[in-house]
């Protein structure tokens, strides 16, 4: 029989592990869902009725799937900035 | 003379039942609900109190009170709209690697 893992949280045991692992992506997701909805609020609420209408609902679609077009464009523009700046200075070096 | 065997302490995981993983998870759980939930709260009574209340008077009229509940259903609305949202463009970015 097995003892018992004794470690740290999640240290020794895989089934900790995995939960952390699991809950921490879903943690991430959550909080982007209240950023978004944070930064979409204010673009795409004027004054708030008796139902989301179908304008702000696409607004609020638009607003999201902008957010992460733009984090990935600064995400890649970084890294080509980056690869840039570093083929330079090694041409520098030579 | 038979000293009892009965045990307070449930038999899951192994050791002493101090550290039940199990327990251990279902109690993180509700402490991220927990978190979540005050975080929506927050957030929310941001956007109504710079939504409905203009200049502050003595205590809350009635218009802002309906005001204040249409933005409390509005922002869930849009809470959801956005979970959903993001939930799709995940999964289309999972479909297209």
């Amino acid at each position: 029989m097995d003892p018992p893992s004794a470690g740290g949280l999640g240290g020794a045991d895989p089934q900790l592990q995995r939960f952390i692992e699991v809950e921490t992506q879903k943690q991430r997701f959550q909080q982007l869902v209240h950023q978004m909805t944070e930064l979409c609020w204010e673009k795409c609420m004027d004054k708030p009725g008796p139902k989301l209408d179908s304008r702000a609902e696409t607004c609020f679609v638009n607003c999201v799937e902008r957010f992460i077009d733009t984090s990935q464009f600064i995400l890649n523009r970084l890294e080509q900035t980056q690869k840039s700046k570093s083929a330079f200075s090694e041409s520098l070096s030579d | 003379m038979e000293s009892g065997f009965g045990s307070d302490f449930g038999s899951g995981g192994g050791g002493g039942g101090k550290l039940d993983p199990g327990l251990i998870m279902e109690q993180v759980k509700v402490q991220i609900a927990v978190a979540n939930a005050q975080e929506l709260l927050q957030r929310m009574t941001d956007k109504c109190f710079r939504k409905c209340i203009g200049k502050p008077g003595g205590s809350l009229d009635n218009s802002e009170q309906k005001c204040i509940a249409m933005c409390m259903d509005r922002y869930m609305d849009s809470w959801n709209t956005v979970s959903r949202a993001y939930n799709s463009r995940l999964q289309r970015e999972r479909a297209n690697m």
